[in-house]
């Protein structure tokens, strides 16, 4: 009953008639607290007092619980980037950290030092699936300890294992994707400044423009590259436009589209297009996309491309006096 | 809306303004055919700077326009493509083959200017 009431929409009305039904919630409500406490409520309740029971005993067995991690840790052969003192120095500021989300469950805290360790030993080497191995390797350890001291008392060892569980593997979910995410935060700003590398793109002569390319090329680059270039026409008044392409190794068949494309929408511009530098594997590709290699100018290198665009333009490079 | 064909010297020049009807399209296609013929022109300029989009059929009409220009013995430049309309042309495998085009108008009288080697 409480469920429909809650699915009204929001009308003017409507919301009149929410406020007024808010109001009903509550008095329902109050009046169920007032009803004899069912064995139910008594148990919701457990929990915390049970975790704060287990998180004492954590804390007191704190040296202990974190050797006994440590020396799991080295057992199953993770970490191996890092020295004995580092993981030892991790590991503690580890473990109160995870003791602590356990108590206070400020899960923003820990996602927060988890993504501050992340940045800290991404560089260094350590894969995913280690730190997700030693945080799960922590969950057990601190699991097994508390098997031990419950052992007497199965029903309380369940209670003490329905508090204890989602709460740990809660951590070790936020741990996991932390990481995962701060790795994700790496590869974007290395993508950018892939990107940022780009192609100025140089007026050599009057009308000619250069627009040397290097490294790798994935779809947005390439668009980017396209519009950089057409509006540079624009901006120099170029006729034509030498590509250079020997500093990129391999092409694939969108970009190589691409390339294609900006030839085109070049010529519609008025500007030729001369392409240099194209590698065998490139020239395969473009073989093997079937270019309508007729609409494509190409020479073989950078030098033989701007001679030609000289030649295009009507100029003539003619040596006046010898070197020095 | 009627698209201005001015006469320059052997040339004529129809500046779009934005945008265009399919309508007005049809009839600049008519009109500037009439036009060649009534004054003899050498070559025909279509000065597309004002256009912000263009479709399938607009450049469908422009090649057209082309060819039936080329009937008379005339020569057609289309100039001003804005850079952002050439990349969705290609991308939509517009790409206005057989036609001359250039830069803009400037750029498009030295093209002919040079081919005919006409003084105006």
């Amino acid at each position: 009953m409480v469920l429909t009431i809650k699915s009204l929409t929001d009308s003017h009305s409507g919301l009149a008639r929410r406020r007024t039904i808010c109001a009903q919630e509550k008095i329902f409500m109050a009046k169920r607290d007032l009803t004899i406490p069912d064995p139910e409520l008594k148990r919701t309740e457990e929990p915390s007092e049970l975790l704060r029971e287990l998180v004492a005993h954590l804390r007191q067995n704190r040296t202990q619980l974190r050797e006994e991690w440590v020396v799991r840790i080295s057992e199953t052969r993770l970490l191996t980037a890092m020295t004995k003192e580092e993981i030892f120095a991790e590991a503690t500021s580890v473990y109160d950290s995870y003791v602590e989300a356990l108590e206070t469950e400020a899960f923003e805290a820990l996602q927060a030092y988890a993504r501050n360790l992340s940045e800290r030993i991404i560089p260094r080497g350590v894969e995913t699936h280690e730190v997700v191995g030693i945080v799960l390797l922590l969950r057990d350890v601190l699991a097994r300890s508390l098997f031990a001291k419950y052992q007497t008392d199965f029903k309380k060892l369940n209670r003490i294992l329905d508090a204890y569980e989602p709460a740990a593997n809660r951590i070790a979910n936020t741990v996991a994707v932390g990481f995962v995410q701060e790795r994700e935060r790496v590869i974007r700003q290395q993508q950018e400044a892939i990107r940022e590398l780009s192609t100025p793109v140089l007026q050599v002569r009057e009308r000619l423009l250069i627009l040397p390319i290097i490294g790798v090329i994935d779809p947005q680059r390439a668009r980017q590259l396209t519009e950089q270039l057409l509006r540079g026409i624009r901006t120099n008044r170029a006729k034509v436009v030498v590509i250079d392409i020997t500093g990129v190794a391999a092409m694939d068949v969108t970009v190589a589209n691409h390339l294609v494309q900006t030839v085109e929408a070049s010529r519609l511009l008025g500007a030729t297009v001369i392409v240099t530098g194209l590698s065998p594997e490139i020239a395969q590709t473009l073989v093997t996309i079937g270019v309508d290699l007729g609409k494509m100018n190409t020479v073989g290198d950078l030098q033989g491309g701007i001679e030609q665009a000289e030649r295009l333009l009507g100029y003539k490079v003619a040596s006046i006096a010898e070197p020095r | 809306m009627e698209v201005p064909i001015l006469k320059q010297g052997a040339f004529l020049i129809a500046t779009f303004q934005a945008a265009l009807s399919d309508a007005d399209l049809n009839q600049l296609r008519m009109g500037l055919v009439q036009q060649v013929v009534k004054f003899r022109s050498r070559a025909v300029i279509v000065d597309v700077t004002a256009m912000d989009v263009m479709d399938s059929f607009a450049s469908r009409t422009l090649r057209e326009i082309a060819h039936m220009i080329r009937l008379r013995g005339a020569e057609t430049v289309i100039v001003g493509i804005q850079p952002e309309v050439a990349f969705a042309m290609v991308q939509l495998g517009l790409t206005l083959e057989g036609v001359a085009t250039a830069l803009d108008l400037e750029e498009g009288l030295a093209y002919l200017n040079e081919k005919f080697k006409v003084t105006n």
